[in-house]
């Protein structure tokens, strides 16, 4: 469970990126943040693992306050918070085996993992992740020679070498085109369902974030402004949390059922 | 709108291309650089005048001193022309692993401490400061006239151009990547190992080789003040007056040194 408890973020150059956030996510659930660029949305996201530093209140996971923790605590909570990045960030010269095994980085000793010294056990794991987004035939590309939407599903497969309790996704899907797009989500969700592993994303696209949540949280200016079931969403409540008309922009499009449900099994 | 009309005309009001005080600040830099050059030209008795008969009889006289290379003295450059060598490929290789935690500490987005990494410019701003020569006579001092001498001289002197550019290469690589490692509880260690060194490594290998080309050229001067190396002979056939034999070891080193440059310059293509 991660609680925020009137937590606010004010950088260094006064903008005010969180502002008094109440929020509480509840385990397995598929949340989508959604809000124009500039509302706060990765600021949210990033304060969960502590890649960004709220300046005040509070913020739980499991019970435990994650503003107070020690480097030492904070990389244990890092290996639980898996994270997937707009831009995959990858290791673009190594290849994708290594950037996988890579999500052990929390595991194992320093030594070893400088000496790639990983257990048989830490590559299958590795291996089998590749698989379960279908690009172990890549295991030894290099991962700059991969297009986008393998370089996510890579990095998904790095995220889960991880055996997170919890994925935050920061724009997963912004560079890719749309049907790449939903095969990334429909892996994101898969795996939501299959494992229990909550999953926060943020996206900018309405018809996606209609689609792939299960609950919707929606953020203007550094404030959550809508929060609550994909169900009592409605074109109105969008309009609300942009403050302005719907526009061609704000939809991802290019769903067909059959065809990403083919990329998942092909 | 119809093609032939003429342009209206602004009465002698068109802008230029650059404002007039801009044309104004460019003249009085030509001016300032052109007074520096003269003043600079009349002090030090130095102009483009005194490339006259006199330059070129000498240049004659020099020429027919020298001709021809004596080549016959080759037997005693070879060792020497191995030394010199040597002398680049240990301080080189000494310069690029003593580099590696040096750059690291003086990258700003690897160590975050504004006091440790700006010390430690300012440390290999200094080393960059003493001239190779001026190091060669140091350690000649310190350990005696020999080769260790000059490879300490030129070890400090290539780590402190291999380490500056080692560390604004570090400056420039992509950050996402060590923040997704550190996303993944990775340590500081780790994330250099796993984030840094894959973005780095092509160009540590171009630098190094770099600076190997920058340790033959400089190792040649080494031997004028002791600290081993071809230079030496140079220098010790000169004080003998016997051009042809200096003449030749130049000419050896020329094509040596050509031919390294060129072996190197088509390895660091390869690389990047």
């Amino acid at each position: 469970m991660i609680e925020c408890k009137d937590l606010s973020l004010v950088y260094p150059d006064g903008t005010q990126g969180l502002k008094n956030v109440n929020i509480t996510i509840n385990p397995g659930e598929f949340v989508v943040i959604v809000g124009l660029s500039g509302a706060g949305k990765s600021t949210l996201i990033r304060s969960l693992n502590r890649l960004v530093q709220p300046t005040s209140g509070g913020l739980y996971i499991d019970g435990e306050n994650i503003l107070s923790l020690k480097p030492n605590e904070l990389r244990k909570l890092r290996t639980k918070v898996g994270m997937i990045f707009q831009h995959h960030n990858l290791v673009k010269r190594n290849t994708v085996m290594k950037n996988v095994i890579a999500g052990r980085l929390g595991y194992v000793g320093t030594l070893r993992s400088l000496m790639n010294l990983y257990s048989k056990e830490d590559r299958s794991l590795a291996y089998e992740n590749l698989k379960r987004v279908s690009i172990e035939e890549k295991v030894h590309t290099r991962a700059d020679q991969l297009s986008g939407g393998q370089q996510q599903r890579v990095s998904i497969a790095r995220v889960l070498t991880q055996q997170p309790n919890v994925i935050l996704a920061d724009e997963p899907v912004a560079s890719l085109d749309p049907p790449t797009s939903h095969q990334v989500m429909n892996y994101l969700r898969k795996i939501n369902r299959e494992d229990g592993i909550t999953t926060i994303v943020n996206l900018h696209f309405i018809d996606m974030a209609m689609e792939y949540a299960d609950r919707i949280i929606g953020m203007r200016a550094g404030q959550v402004v809508f929060d609550g079931h994909v169900s009592e969403v409605s074109e109105r409540t969008f309009e609300d949390i942009y403050d302005r008309k719907i526009k061609e922009d704000d939809l991802r499009g290019g769903n067909e059922p059959y065809e990403s449900n083919k990329a998942i099994t092909s | 709108m119809n093609p032939t009309k003429p342009l209206p005309l602004n009465e002698g009001k068109v802008p230029g291309l650059v404002s007039k005080q801009k044309k104004r600040s460019n003249l009085l830099i030509l001016l300032v650089i052109l007074v520096l050059y003269i003043v600079s030209s009349l002090q030090t008795n130095s102009s483009l005048l005194r490339f006259d008969g006199e330059f070129f009889s000498n240049v004659w006289r020099m020429m027919s001193q020298m001709w021809p290379p004596q080549f016959a003295y080759a037997p005693m450059i070879w060792p020497k022309l191995m030394e010199t060598i040597q002398m680049a490929v240990l301080s080189t290789v000494l310069a690029a692993l003593f580099c590696i935690p040096l750059c690291l500490v003086s990258a700003q987005n690897i160590v975050r401490n504004k006091w440790i990494y700006n010390g430690m410019k300012g440390f290999l701003n200094i080393l960059r400061t003493i001239p190779e020569l001026i190091l060669a006579v140091l350690f000649v001092g310190l350990f005696g006239i020999g080769v260790f001498s000059g490879i300490l001289a030129l070890f400090i002197f290539s780590l402190g151009i291999l380490a500056k550019l080692m560390s604004e290469t570090i400056e420039g690589i992509d950050n996402h990547q060590l923040e997704a490692m550190e996303a993944t509880g990775g340590n500081r260690l780790q994330v250099i190992w796993y984030a840094v060194i894959p973005q780095i490594l092509p160009q540590f290998a171009s630098f190094s080789l770099y600076v190997f080309e920058i340790n033959i050229r400089a190792s040649v001067v080494l031997g004028f003040v002791g600290a081993g190396g071809i230079g030496l002979l140079i220098q010790q056939q000169i004080n003998f007056l016997n051009y042809p034999a200096a003449m030749a070891v130049v000419m050896i080193i020329f094509f040596v040194v050509v031919i390294i440059d060129f072996i190197s310059n088509k390895m660091r293509e390869a690389l990047l």
